[in-house]
């Protein structure tokens, strides 16, 4: 049972604390955006082997969402951070590429 | 009013631990910025206390400052004093961005006493409760079995816990089967 | 014969007999035996009989991985299958059984199998029943079905007598192993600083290190342990638990404890099992090593047992298997066994020693003590059924030729040992093949890794390999001082104790006896005696082409009964390796998974059962709603009344009471399980603008408007009212079982998509206890209570105003969903009681009738409203039921637009909601499919519709209902067919949806 720090309220939540809410930093397409845009928002999910940025809420606790990368793997947790950004934070981004070189996930690597 | 009417009338049990639902237990819900120094003070003029940090409590008698997360805490007083101060800090925050709500009655709160009161909990929530881990001074929201539920140590031998209204027979009844006599499981204490 | 001799017994208290039933024979034991030990103190070597062939079967074992000794114990509610006599320690009144047998143990007509045993080889499952096909149902399946599954189930209407609860521990170091290699290792740490817990499966510590004999630190292993224990006691930051098993580890540290608490005390009060759910950031495996059987014919008559068993059940328990035991082995160790028997006093006619050179110094000694030994000796056969007659020598490296025939009564067989590495492998910890003491044992390099990348599991003594006690003293503490570092702990002394004990020369890997068996022989040498599988089951698989050990294992049912092949596993893939000329690495083992062994349903359940089974949400007129004979409906975690029948009447006739009542006079509703969500701030206007298909921004401050939420897929998810409160804060209300769900949706899109909005939400729902008022004389009902104006011009259809009625503190919204005039009151949770009492007894000169959800929902279909859940299924959006009104044409974006603009939610032939009226007043079923012409590829009837909801209106005494249909708007007064159960048919007429007052006159006053 996974063990995931809450960004937010620091406690190491154990999953039945936790709601698992997919994938990370999609960008939401509304009203204007093409058939293929909005698909890809909606329905196409990265679902690799390795690294993933995951959402998270720690809903049984403070409520709040957050994201982690994730090891789908090993089930490393490389990190947590807040749920108000669009990409990884800087040196989280430094440790994913320390710990797996060459590492790439979307547009991240 | 005389009508008020606990969830469970006021229900106690005695075992491991002594539990009672507290009557009088007003509560209000603040979302806002619990750094924002506008929201730091009117609490203080409204509640007397300073919002705890992270975690944390903050406690002066009857009143009191329970950290919920960034932007939420949970603010005790008097039951029938709630939804007065309710409005009080809600004026004072008039212009600021922030929602006060009186929660008094959306709870139910129970009161555990005994020294054995943290293997009570720890039966029911996945969280440590080695005295080295959880002290008074400090409040967790978590699960107990199956529902939401916070709780605060008010010292080492009293524990109150706070779940919804509607599910008060259930943290009721998992808390006395928990507290049973015969279930100690002497994890904390020998 | 077994029997109990008069002396030793290390675990009993011969001053304590106790007094059991096995198979309705009184028998005794005494305090400390297991069912085992006591039923062989007994003579009652036959303890069951095998899965498939029902052949006699006798204790091999002395803890957790026996196979064969598996019984029924307990009766009635307490009566439990496939328990393990091994490590069931026995108490006054205690009732086992034996399975897999018929009419009796001793007497048994199943045995027939064991005679066609040869028809019944590897795989027989697949190829017997194959053909001829008619004969599956009525002869194979029957007799599957009836000779599947060991043990008995209990009984349909028993209930678990005992009750259960789990309890969450966290600690540095877990240590799962209570002998001496994993008091080592808690020493080590817990000196060193580290929080320590430690769980040992059995009721004693100190695991086989008693038994075996050597000194730790000079002192006798029993004296070392009641030391260590003592010191583990007076550390503070150690802990143990006996009769506690480390039963399974998962991820991030994740540790399973099964605690028996009361299984050898019935009559104690308490949990009979504890469920401990324990983070360790660090665990220490120190589950010792099991015995391997050897495979030659007849290893599994009653009397042959493992030699460590045998020296376990005399020195433990004082129980002799029988007076002249030969000694089977390929090592050292189990020369232990033949000299603790000769010292008892027993008789030891051979020791059969499989390696041309034969063993070291527990050889001499054996010698010395006049024991003969034989070696380059295999075991060819054991002769005899329910008991040991014979053994048969030959040579190991023969074919099975018998030089000689030894008289004797039990046999003791060691093949070797393998290392528990089953809570190291759960995790994903990797093994190796240790070609030197022919075992897997842990790869340290390839340790399961947690949460932060770092191996969390370290394996202790035996069970990482370490066999000799000194080794196995030196490893504990290894692991020990490494667990602690790990967590930060490195005070003290980190010295291992030092254990002395005769070294042992090295072992000769035996996977068949004599290694060129012929076939007569290995179809009676058994590797899974619990599911009946022999040497050469797996020699078929592997000549069959099922190579891979998984396959093996699933066409043999290798390893597959309720010991998981504890004894079976290496054997049986060491036998699959020869078999196809493979190393054994190569094949590889089949994955341990968790639990170590069963483990009770109870613990899983825990504390959820009777009362607490699941959250049962009240509101605050629950109370009446019991004292009033409530017939339920579960609605979420909600149990809302459904109808309230009188004495006497139905459920039926109380709805129609109700609806009727409720029509022409007055009802009441508690509506208190509805959503209400606060939402507050600048923006709020914005963004429930974008979380409802309506626009609500322009909501003026004192009225309400119903509006509709839909996914981002554009399928409508819920519905309620928004009242504007002020100009900042909205209230939202939601279905009944919503109110949880749309908070979370709202603040995920405050806090994952639109962080910059400044908005916040609470969830206010259960501060609130609200009740509808309900019918042409609400009005007249709230005006007696007196207080606020609620007059049609004080508070018109639509408005909510704060206000006093009674005295209570209320907020009244004249909202409807009845189609009736209607005030749904909100006051204080803990006043709704009161309120609810006082509205009841005000409104008796109106009849006032309380009403359930089975009236409020004929109500609403009597005036066409939607349900969520009843018209949505998510796959409907709020176009496909007309509701385009509540569609904003102004907004640029809301949740769910960009999705109702695809091609297939804008195609016209999207079934739409119509209203629907049999022609001949009768209800049509829920659920009923409107039939098309022709059939589909699948020769199916095509369908152009189906029912959302029906119902018997008592209000037009006519089956009404709603449902969605192909062009259903356009085909007003159109009868098409329904489905109606079997070929049957009811026709039905496309009608508006509203039924009942459709200028809404009666709400509106």
């Amino acid at each position: 049972m996974l063990l995931i720090n809450c960004p937010y309220c620091g406690v190491a939540a154990e999953e039945t604390e936790l709601h698992a809410g997919g994938e990370a930093h999609l960008k939401r397409f509304g009203p204007d955006s093409s058939d293929d845009d909005f698909t890809g928002y909606l329905f196409h999910r990265e679902n690799p082997k390795g690294v993933h940025f995951e959402r998270w809420r720690h809903v049984n606790g403070c409520g709040k969402w957050f994201h982690a990368a994730r090891c789908t793997n090993t089930l490393e947790v490389f990190g947590t951070y807040s749920a108000q950004t669009t990409e990884p934070p800087k040196d989280l981004l430094d440790t994913l590429r320390a710990k797996r070189p060459g590492f790439k996930w979307r547009n991240i690597a | 009013m005389s009508d008020v009417a606990l969830a469970l009338g006021g229900a106690s049990f005695d075992g491991l631990v002594n539990i009672e639902e507290l009557a009088g237990q007003g509560m209000v819900t603040l979302r806002g910025d619990l750094s924002d120094t506008t929201i730091i003070s009117a609490v203080k003029d409204v509640f007397g206390v300073t919002l705890p940090g992270t975690r944390e409590t903050a406690f002066d008698g009857a009143q009191g400052a329970l950290w919920m997360s960034p932007d939420e805490a949970l603010l005790l007083c008097p039951y029938e004093e709630a939804l007065q101060r309710a409005d009080e800090l809600s004026a004072k925050l008039h212009g600021s961005h922030a929602l006060v709500v009186n929660v008094s009655d959306a709870r139910a709160v129970f009161r555990l006493k005994g020294v054995m009161l943290r293997e009570v909990i720890a039966k029911l929530a996945p969280v440590d409760m080695s005295p080295d881990a959880f002290t008074p001074g400090m409040v967790r929201r978590t699960r107990m079995a199956q529902v939401a539920a916070a709780f605060w140590m008010d010292d080492a031998n009293t524990a109150r816990i706070v779940c919804f209204r509607s599910v008060a027979a259930y943290m009721f009844g998992i808390l006395s089967v928990s507290a049973d006599d015969a279930s100690a499981v002497n994890h904390f204490t020998r | 014969m077994s029997t109990r001799v008069h002396f030793q017994g290390r675990l009993i208290n011969r001053d304590r007999p106790v007094s059991f039933k096995f198979n309705g024979t009184l028998l005794n034991g005494y305090q400390g035996d297991t069912l085992a030990s006591a039923l062989l103190a007994n003579d009652q070597m036959l303890m069951g009989r095998s899965f498939k062939y029902h052949r006699p079967r006798g204790v091999v074992a002395s803890g957790s991985e026996e196979p064969n000794a598996i019984v029924g114990l307990g009766t009635g509610n307490r009566f439990e299958p496939n328990q393990r006599a091994t490590t069931t320690e026995i108490f006054h009144g205690l009732t086992a059984t034996s399975q897999n047998h018929w009419p009796s143990l001793n007497y048994d007509v199943g045995i027939v199998n064991n005679l066609l045993s040869r028809f019944l080889s590897a795989g027989f499952y697949y190829k017997m029943f194959i053909h001829p096909r008619p004969f599956w149902k009525h002869i194979y399946e029957p007799f599957i079905r009836h000779s599947a599954g060991l043990g008995k189930a209990p009984g349909a209407e028993s209930r678990d007598a005992d009750r259960y609860e789990h309890f969450y521990a966290f600690c540095d170091v877990l240590v799962i192993g209570g002998g001496v290699a994993g008091l080592q290792s808690a020493l080590t740490a817990a000196r060193a600083g580290a929080k320590v817990l430690l769980l040992e499966q059995t009721a004693h510590l100190g695991g086989r290190a008693p038994v075996d004999g050597g000194t730790i630190d000079g002192m006798d292993p029993d004296a070392w342990v009641a030391k260590a224990r003592a010191e583990l006691h007076a550390l503070p930051n150690a802990q143990i638990r006996t009769r506690t098993m480390g039963a399974g580890v998962y991820d991030h540290g994740y540790v399973l404890g099964y605690e028996r608490l009361t299984d050898h005390a019935p009559e104690a009060a308490g949990p009979r099992h504890r469920l401990w759910r324990i983070r360790a950031a660090q665990i220490i495996t120190a589950t010792g090593a099991i015995e391997r059987p050897l495979s030659f014919a007849g290893n599994d008559i009653p009397g042959v047992m493992l030699a460590s068993a045998v020296r376990d059940y005399l020195v433990n328990f004082g129980v002799s298997p029988g007076d002249r035991t030969v000694v089977v082995t390929n090592n050292d160790d189990a020369y232990r066994t033949a000299i603790a028997l000769v010292q008892a006093g027993l008789k030891v006619p051979a020791i059969l020693d499989a390696r041309p050179e034969g063993g070291g110094a527990l050889m001499d000694e054996a010698k010395s003590l006049g024991i003969r030994v034989e070696t380059g000796a295999a075991a060819v056969k054991v002769k005899g059924s329910k008991c040991v007659h014979s053994i048969c020598r030959g040579v190991q490296a023969g074919e099975g030729e018998v030089l000689e025939e030894i008289f004797c009564d039990a046999v003791a067989m060691s093949g070797g040992w393998s290392p528990v590495v089953h809570l190291w492998s759960h995790c994903g910890g990797k093994l190796i093949w240790d070609a030197s003491q022919a075992t897997f044992r842990p790869d340290h390099d390839r340790a399961p890794t947690s949460h932060d990348g770092n191996p969390f599991v370290i394996a202790s003594g035996a069970a990482d390999g370490a066999f000799h006690l000194n080794d196995v003293l030196q490893n504990a503490a290894n692991a020990g001082k490494t667990a602690a570092a790990r967590v930060g702990a490195e005070k003290g002394d980190a010295a291992a104790s030092s254990g002395e004990a005769q070294g042992e020369a090295p072992l000769v890997p035996v996977w068949m006896m004599p290694q060129g068996a012929k076939k007569q022989l290995r179809m009676k040498a058994w590797l899974d005696y619990q599911n009946d599988v022999k040497v050469s089951d797996v020699q078929l698989a592997a000549q069959e082409g099922f190579e891979s050990v998984e396959h093996t294992k699933r066409y043999t049912t290798l390893g597959m009964a309720t010991d998981q092949g504890k004894l079976s596993n290496i054997n049986g893939l060491a036998t699959l390796a020869n078999a196809l000329g493979a190393d054994i690495p190569q094949v590889g083992t089949t994955t341990f998974r968790p639990p170590y062994t069963p483990i009770s349903m109870g613990a899983i359940a825990g504390e959820a059962r009777g009362d607490i089974f699941q959250p049962i949400r009240k509101t605050p007129m629950q109370g009446w709603h019991e004292a009033n004979g409530a017939h339920w409906e579960p609605v979420g975690h909600w149990r809302r009344p459904y109808a309230f029948p009188k004495a006497g009447e139905s459920v039926h006739d109380a709805v129609k009471r109700e609806v009727l009542a409720t029509r022409n006079s007055l009802g009441l509703l508690d509506a208190s399980t509805l959503g209400k969500i606060i939402v507050k701030g600048p923006d709020a206007g914005r963004f429930l603008d974008m979380l409802y298909t309506n626009m609500m921004s322009t909501l003026k401050v004192g009225k309400c408007r119903y509006g509709l939420m839909c996914s981002e897929n554009g399928f409508l998810s819920d519905d309620g009212v928004v009242a504007r409160i002020d100009e900042d804060t909205f209230l939202c209300h939601t279905t009944t079982g919503g109110a949880d769900r749309i908070h979370a949706h709202m603040e995920e899109w405050l806090q994952t998509e639109w962080w910059d909005w400044k908005v916040w939400t609470v969830n206010a729902t259960e501060q609130f206890a609200q009740v509808a008022v309900v019918g042409p004389n609400a009005r007249k009902l709230l005006e007696k209570l007196g207080g606020m104006d609620v007059s049609k011009e004080a508070l018109a259809f639509m408005d909510w105003k704060d206000g006093e009625l009674a005295g209570f503190p209320v907020r009244v919204y004249r909202i409807s969903f009845s189609g009736e005039l209607s005030y749904e009151i909100a006051v204080p949770a803990n006043l709704g009681r009161a309120f609810w009492d006082k509205l009841i007894e005000a409104g008796q000169e109106w009849n006032i009738t309380p009403y359930g959800t089975e009236a409020l929902h004929i109500m609403r279909a009597e005036k066409g409203f939607i349900m969520i859940g009843d018209e949505t299924d998510g796959t409907v959006i709020p176009q496909d039921l007309g509701l385009d009104w509540a569609i904003s044409k102004k907004k640029d974006d809301y949740i769910g637009k960009r999705a109702q603009a695809r091609s297939h939610m804008t195609d016209p032939k999207r079934w739409k909601l119509v209203g629907l009226e049999t022609l001949d007043g009768s209800v049509l079923r829920d659920g009923a499919y409107a039939l098309a012409e022709g059939t589909n590829e699948n020769g199916q009837r095509n369908t152009q519709g189906r029912v959302t909801s029906t119902y018997r209106s008592p209000t037009l005494n006519k089956g009404i209902a709603m449902g969605l249909v192909l062009n259903g708007p356009d085909r007003m007064g159109e009868v098409i067919e329904f489905t109606a159960g079997g070929d049957d048919i009811a026709k039905a007429k496309i009608v508006n949806a509203v039924f009942f007052d459709p200028e809404g006159e009666k709400q509106n006053v």
